[in-house]
């Protein structure tokens, strides 16, 4: 079933291409023409539910640095289907929203826009939906340190009487992560794996 | 039968009684006037109706509810009235992660409580930022509003929640708090 429908789908479009995947079917699709492939892959295909929208930061100096990528879900055929679309643009990605085809996906947007700066053209309420407004970073673009950089607090009253700012983590030697496979609990327990990357030092090739 | 203070007892073991350990106040003995200091009567006050904020941002909130609730029921120590408008709570309990975004909003509903008040960091993660080392979570909730008891765990046991209001009871009952009043 997943086989036919991306050579239909291929067939229809001739711009998208087979994607490399272990899991579940995917295609690449130009990020142009992203809303008309998934129009299709909804009207025509079944894959009526929009599972997830996210996205890939391949971190600065590659291009394509941005990847979209949706999920749709059949509630046919019970399938899954991927649809990556690489940004044309590396420094100011703008991909069309896909809002006009499922309402889920505006928050979906909004989440990707705030964790990456992608924007999407055409979205009804492209705003900040984790991080506050006025918030300076894109906190999962692979130049952005998992301890932070120090930014202001939104509310100047606040900020007044407390001199509080966003500032960065005590890694304390992090991140910390746990040693799959290990038997012994003492040897398996959360420990500092890398630290070439803290608030001390910076990443090496940032 | 014996007479004794206008009571008639039959037992002879009523004999026994005497005016010294009455456990009340009595009115016949001592006359209209109580004499005491006006700190242990503010803190006694106070001390024993602390309607908590319930600042309930994660899963210390579930162990929250459950202090509340029958099992361990907070009530007995006096502070079971939750309000959910500052203006009517004297300790803010702070159960979960603070993020940066609700830090702010945290101070404010701090802001609007009314003197004396006072704030519980209730688990690891409103004490230190816990186990979110991370852009996003306040490394602490006391580098925003002042904090009078932390307790540990993640999430806390509900006693150790009641013995932080313990605590916290027998810090307020040592405040001067009739010289700040009148002093202010």
């Amino acid at each position: 079933m997943s086989a036919e429908t991306v050579a239909a789908l291929k067939a229809r479009f001739p711009q998208v291409s087979d994607r490399p995947s272990l899991d579940h079917p995917a295609v690449n699709a130009p990020a142009g023409e992203v809303p008309e492939v998934l129009r299709a892959l909804r009207d025509g295909f079944t894959f009526d539910f929009l599972a997830d929208v996210t996205a890939i930061d391949w971190s600065q100096g590659r291009t394509p640095r941005f990847t979209m990528v949706y999920h749709l879900y059949s509630t046919t055929s019970h399938e899954y289907l991927r649809v990556a679309a690489d940004c044309p643009s590396d420094t100011d990605p703008v991909v069309p929203s896909v809002t006009g085809l499922w309402p889920a996906a505006n928050w979906h947007e909004r989440e990707v826009f705030d964790m990456f700066g992608i924007r999407f053209s055409g979205h009804p309420d492209l705003r900040r939906i984790l991080m506050w407004d006025g918030y300076p970073h894109f906190p999962l673009r692979k130049d952005f340190p998992l301890a932070g950089i120090e930014a202001p607090l939104p509310d100047p009253d606040v900020v007044a009487e407390t001199g509080v700012s966003a500032k960065p983590a005590p890694m304390a030697g992090g991140p910390f992560v746990a040693s799959a496979g290990e038997m012994n609990l003492t040897e398996a327990e959360p420990r500092a794996k890398d630290e070439s990357w803290t608030e001390r030092r910076e990443k090496p090739g940032a | 039968m014996l007479r004794c203070e206008g009571l008639f007892f039959n037992e002879p073991t009523a004999l026994m009684v005497t005016a010294n350990t009455e456990l009340t106040y009595n009115s016949k003995i001592e006359g209209d006037v109580v004499v005491s200091r006006a700190d242990a009567v503010i803190n006694w006050v106070r001390t024993n109706s602390m309607w908590p904020m319930p600042m309930g941002l994660a899963c210390c909130a579930i162990e929250l509810m459950a202090v509340a609730s029958s099992r361990f029921d907070i009530a007995r120590f006096g502070a079971e009235v939750m309000r959910f408008s500052p203006r009517q709570s004297d300790v803010m309990i702070v159960s979960g992660t603070v993020t940066y975004k609700m830090a702010t909003a945290l101070r404010r509903i701090y802001d609007q409580m009314a003197e004396p008040k006072w704030v519980i960091a209730m688990g690891a993660c409103a004490s230190t930022g816990g186990m979110y080392r991370s852009y996003a979570v306040l490394q602490g909730v006391d580098r925003i509003v002042p904090v009078d008891v932390y307790v540990s765990g993640c999430p806390p046991r509900p006693e150790a929640l009641i013995d932080a209001l313990v605590k916290l009871q027998d810090k307020v009952k040592r405040e001067r708090s009739a010289q700040k009043l009148f002093s202010s």
